[in-house]
């Protein structure tokens, strides 16, 4: 009887037990900062004194949308948003068409193409920074033994934004290019041998059958990538080459993440960055909003 | 059919790709083991020098590069850990365990992958301040110690991989929840739990927003906190700097050349279900 009864609680509780880890962590260290920070952000605190928040209502808000740092570093995450995002999920398209081949040393490839995911954004950074340097870095070597002047890298704006890109490009290429070849082997064959059979090229069979099979997943990587651009910090703060978080000297590849430290913990600000996480969110939202509807509209017109 | 067998073209077209995603990781090698002067001067080295030794032991002192080490493989090791048991359990009730509730919760799991970190880092920043946890680290493994995408990988796995009768064959011979955890469960997800473990130590390990936020390099640093230490001084010697990014790299890449295969495997299996 007591049996049956502990089995019968057992069978109706543990579920909950199960599920219960993650959600006690999510309120506290997730649902709760999330909430906090949008009180945080109607107050003047600073980081010297974290206990002591004065009301100030829209303030931070108000200055924000009057403070030119906002408006130049949310530029500058677009910017470096879609010079990172677009030719990373471009190359790692081709890249996957490639590795879906009958390959010799397949594993090898894949393996090679991962491995700067392994490297952590602060070692990246680091070796880019040299790779990039303006007297003696290599990328400045080459252009020139190939006839170009050298270019500033760290200064120049469009110059140093694409430096900042290209860390993101290569740490990343490779994981989106396995994410594509997952999906490519599920594609059936009978789509290419039919496309084959009506005279397609490779080339086309690629156009016609892959790319559009592969569409939802295209889709989730652009959504991945643009959440991870709007976030980007590392890069632009190692790359200014330990001379703080203002993004060069002249905030040229100061992003919004990167803006969002120098308040909070440069600048002591911790209400003023909490306003530009909520800036960040709502803009993430609109993105979301915007991509939603450029879907459902693509959906509406098949 | 797809098996069309790659010309010639392809390897070459490959092999370029390859270089250049390694290239930066072996010319990482080569300045470390230069000297300062020698990376100041153009052409930029091609080939390992002598100074390996001796740049390595500096940014080991300067850095404190052992301590940062030992405490990034406690972080990392611990947050896999913590990852991989509770995203089990969640994801076992939630791929074969019937409970009130449990589709919007499962929605409201994956719900929360779309919160960016920014917005709770200055809560969170102001909670570990009052809890004087600043500079510790539990202050990095507590928020990060279960994941969304942990649960989720997990469920999208056992729900094809655990099968039901084995669940209920356990039940009828009276198991309690926790004995078909222990010997239903686990068995079963094996695999899954492998690949969760590595991709959460990666990902652990190479950890920086919240990490620089919560710990500085005068208390217990992780290695990619002490990383953005070295070279403070009035002339940063670059190839010691070079020597600190091998140190923090190489752990991850013999991780790499061991388990490199499962590793592909896993973030090809979890593209597909996810």
């Amino acid at each position: 009887m007591w049996r049956s009864r502990r089995y019968r609680w057992d069978l109706r509780w543990s579920p909950y037990a199960f599920v219960a880890p993650f959600f006690l962590f999510f309120a506290a260290f997730g649902l709760f900062p999330l909430l906090y920070t949008g009180w945080a952000a109607l107050h003047q605190v600073e980081l010297t004194d974290p206990d002591s928040m004065t009301w100030v209502g829209l303030r931070n808000f108000t200055r924000l949308w009057d403070d030119e740092f906002f408006w130049n570093a949310l530029r500058n995450t677009v910017t470096i948003g879609l010079l990172s995002t677009v030719p990373q999920l471009a190359i790692a398209l081709g890249l996957a068409h490639l590795l879906n081949y009958r390959l010799r040393g397949s594993a090898f490839f894949r393996v090679a193409v991962l491995t700067p995911y392994a490297t952590s954004v602060a070692a990246a950074t680091l070796v880019f920074v040299l790779l990039f340097g303006r007297d003696y870095g290599m990328v400045n070597w080459a252009l020139s033994a190939v006839g170009f002047g050298a270019v500033d890298w760290q200064n120049g704006t469009f110059a140093s934004q694409l430096a900042v890109s290209t860390i993101v490009i290569w740490r990343w290429t490779g994981y989106n290019a396995l994410i594509y070849l997952a999906a490519m082997q599920a594609v059936p064959g009978e789509l290419y041998e039919s496309a084959a059979l009506d005279g397609a090229s490779r080339f086309q069979q690629f156009l016609h059958v892959t790319v559009p099979s592969l569409r939802p997943t295209i889709f989730f990587t652009c959504v991945v990538s643009t959440i991870g651009a709007t976030q980007l910090f590392g890069e632009p703060l190692l790359f200014n080459g330990g001379a703080g978080a203002t993004g060069g000297s002249d905030h040229q590849f100061q992003t919004l993440g990167l803006y969002l430290y120098e308040q909070g913990w440069v600048n002591l600000h911790l209400g003023r960055a909490s306003a530009i996480a909520w800036a960040m969110f709502l803009i993430l939202l609109l993105i979301a909003g915007a991509a939603r509807l450029l879907r459902g509209r693509k959906e509406d017109s098949r | 059919m797809r098996s069309l067998r790659a010309g010639r073209l392809t390897y070459v077209v490959l092999a370029l790709f390859t270089a250049g995603s390694l290239f930066p990781l072996v010319w990482t090698a080569i300045a470390a083991s230069r000297s300062n002067t020698r990376l100041a001067q153009t052409p930029p080295p091609f080939w390992f020098g002598g100074n390996l030794g001796r740049n390595l032991q500096v940014a080991w002192t300067d850095a404190h590069m052992g301590t940062a080490l030992l405490n990034t493989v406690i972080v990392a090791g611990t947050v896999a850990a913590g990852t991989v048991f509770f995203s089990t359990l969640a994801g076992f009730a939630f791929a074969k365990l019937r409970f009130r509730g449990s589709r919007p919760l499962l929605a409201l799991v994956i719900g929360t992958m779309l919160i960016p970190p920014q917005l709770s880092v200055v809560p969170l920043y102001m909670l570990i301040a009052k809890l004087s946890w600043t500079d510790r680290l539990q202050a990095v493994i507590l928020p990060t110690l279960v994941g969304a995408f942990g649960v989720f990988f997990m469920r999208q796995y056992l729900v094809h991989a655990l099968p039901m009768e084995l669940v209920e064959a356990a039940r009828t011979d009276g198991a309690s929840s926790l004995r078909v955890l222990w010997h239903v469960v686990f068995p079963a997800a094996r695999p899954a739990m492998a690949v969760l473990g590595m991709l959460t130590f990666v990902m652990a390990w190479n950890d920086f927003f919240w990490p620089i936020v919560a710990l500085t390099q005068n208390g217990s640093p992780t290695v990619q906190v002490a990383l953005t230490g070295l070279g403070r001084g009035y002339i940063p010697d670059q190839s010691v700097i070079m020597a600190g990014a091998l140190l923090g790299t190489l752990p991850l890449l013999l991780v790499f050349l061991v388990f490199g295969r499962q590793i592909v495997g896993g973030i090809m299996q979890g593209a597909v279900k996810g």
